[in-house]
């Protein structure tokens, strides 16, 4: 480390500087380039009752990458996860104004059709939802309620989903006895693959590790990765460092406003908004 | 506002007074260096030589401490970037110690060479430099990115003094060959004030990153012309 500086080579070339002080172009705020959005919302109101849980949100999905969201408790994230997939529609008083588009339609409109929207846009949720039925019903139900397919082609179908969730070989033996005999890890993957068994566009990913080991929390990252190029996925996250491990783009959320969307890399190395920058680093009262 | 975690906020204090020591460091061995080149002070110079140790051994402390950081707290955002900028600090502080050593090494040579006369440029250097140091250091431990700009734009008359160094260096060579010896330390002292005065500016750069999240231009002032300079004629 100590040298020396009066050497033939620096003498000769007074025109050296030392690195000049970036970082690696990681303030470059086009970072990864986002796809077309596959759900573009725009002005998104969303009401529990009188309450206004979601203000103005204008926020695009691009295809086939994951837009995590974060923020304190309360602030609207799972809110809107809902109401992608209209899952509010099930409780009376709440109600969403605006627009959510996905493939021109706006799926907030009370004529659509929830049975194909859900097909289109699967959830999973926090705590493993197994069925109390066997791992492959678990999958073939959920199949039979949008479709109806020949024996060897639902065998298939089973198959296939399995192995996108990684969960394949490690139940292709036991496909016939109980879900609810799966580690957790495991019941999580056996619900990702029921998701994407009916072959949907969009994921939601309502913070589908807080209830799993970290091992397992790797292995469900490692397949949202994968999945994301088949699938636009949105994930709801408490924990920031999964969204900077998972997210192609980031959006903060509070009080009910979108406050911040940004590609992850700018998100959490340099963010815009002051309030995201606190919430980031831990300064939120 | 409060930050959640309050060891966490002690622990980039404590970052913080570890780069600001290094730099109190750093400063005075390039002013004691130059006022050793200058008053011809052989036995200062030494001093200076041998306080390095202690800046190399604060650069080892805050590599370990900005790495067990990254490792334990995760940063991100504004303490990501601080923790970074010290990380590069650090080293840049290191580097102007061990220029600073070398142009106290040289003095204790040049103190028993002949006496080349004018040593006005090299203080105003040296002056020059230490403030932009001190400025950029002050700028890290203030957060102030404002400072931070004004140092980096800032370094032009360094360079200056630098290209007029070169040129009467070059005059005392062609005039008598007995003072190419000096003359030649003198002209590695002046470049080692110059990139005294680029890692001042690097400091500076950085600082303003980690405040603002936003790189400065790449293009600085910048009046080194001593590339300029025709070679001496032969002589006849």
């Amino acid at each position: 480390m100590a040298n020396d500086t009066g050497t033939i080579a620096q003498a000769t070339t007074p025109e050296t500087r030392p690195s000049a002080g970036s970082f690696g172009g990681m303030t470059a705020r086009s970072g990864a380039a986002m796809n077309s959005a596959r759900i573009a919302i725009r002005s998104l109101d969303f009401y529990y009752g009188s309450n206004k849980a979601l203000k103005g949100i204008s926020l695009d999905l691009p295809d086939r990458q994951v837009t995590g969201m974060i923020g304190p408790s309360g602030c609207g994230k799972s809110t809107l996860l809902r109401v992608l997939n209209r899952m509010y529609s099930l409780y009376p008083g709440q109600r969403a104004e605006g627009e959510v588009m996905l493939d021109g339609q706006n799926i907030i409109a009370p004529d659509i059709d929830l049975n194909a929207l859900r097909a289109k846009v699967g959830m999973v949720f926090q705590k493993p939802t197994p069925f109390p039925m066997s791992i492959h019903e678990n999958i073939a139900f959920g199949i039979r309620l949008h479709e109806t397919l020949p024996r060897a082609e639902m065998e298939e179908r089973v198959e296939w989903a399995l192995t996108r969730a990684a969960l394949w070989p490690e139940v292709k033996d036991r496909l016939h006895s109980s879900a609810m005999g799966l580690s957790g890890g495991q019941q999580q993957r056996l619900c990702i693959a029921r998701s994407i068994a009916v072959r949907p566009e969009v994921m939601l990913f309502d913070e589908p590790t807080s209830a799993l080991d970290p091992i397992s929390t790797l292995k469900i990252e490692e397949l949202i990765d994968e999945l994301k190029q088949d699938f636009t996925i949105a994930i709801v996250t408490h924990n920031m460092q999964q969204a900077a491990r998972c997210a192609d783009q980031v959006a903060f959320f509070y009080l009910g406003e979108l406050v911040e969307v940004a590609p992850a890399g700018e998100m959490f190395t340099a963010p815009r908004q002051k309030r995201t920058q606190e919430y980031i680093t831990g300064r939120f009262g | 506002m409060d930050r959640i975690v309050k060891s966490y906020e002690e622990e980039l204090k404590r970052l913080r007074e570890l780069i600001a020591r290094m730099g109190g460091l750093a400063e005075r061995q390039v002013a004691d260096s130059a006022y050793a080149l200058v008053r011809r002070d052989a036995e200062l110079a030494s001093e200076v030589v041998g306080r390095d140790k202690p800046i190399d051994a604060l650069e080892r402390e805050v590599d370990a401490y900005c790495v067990r950081l990254l490792a334990l707290r995760q940063p991100m955002a504004s303490d990501l970037r601080f923790i970074i900028a010290a990380l590069k600090i650090s080293q840049d502080i290191e580097r102007i110690g061990d220029y600073a050593r070398n142009v106290a090494k040289r003095s204790i040579i040049i103190a028993s060479q002949p006496f080349l006369g004018g040593v006005n440029g090299f203080q105003w250097m040296a002056q020059l430099v230490q403030r932009n140091l001190k400025d950029s250091i002050d700028a890290f431990v203030r957060d102030d990115a404002d400072l931070a700009e004004r140092v980096w734009a800032a370094d032009a008359p360094v360079d200056d003094i630098y290209t007029g160094i070169f040129r009467e260096m070059l005059t005392h060579m062609m005039e008598d060959p007995r003072n190419i010896t000096a003359a030649t330390h003198m002209l590695f002292i002046a470049k080692n004030f110059e990139r005294i005065g680029d890692h001042a500016t690097n400091i500076a750069e950085t600082v303003h990153y980690a405040v603002r999240g936003a790189v400065l231009p790449e293009d600085r002032p910048k009046a080194d012309v001593s590339l300029d300079v025709p070679p001496p004629a032969p002589t006849a």
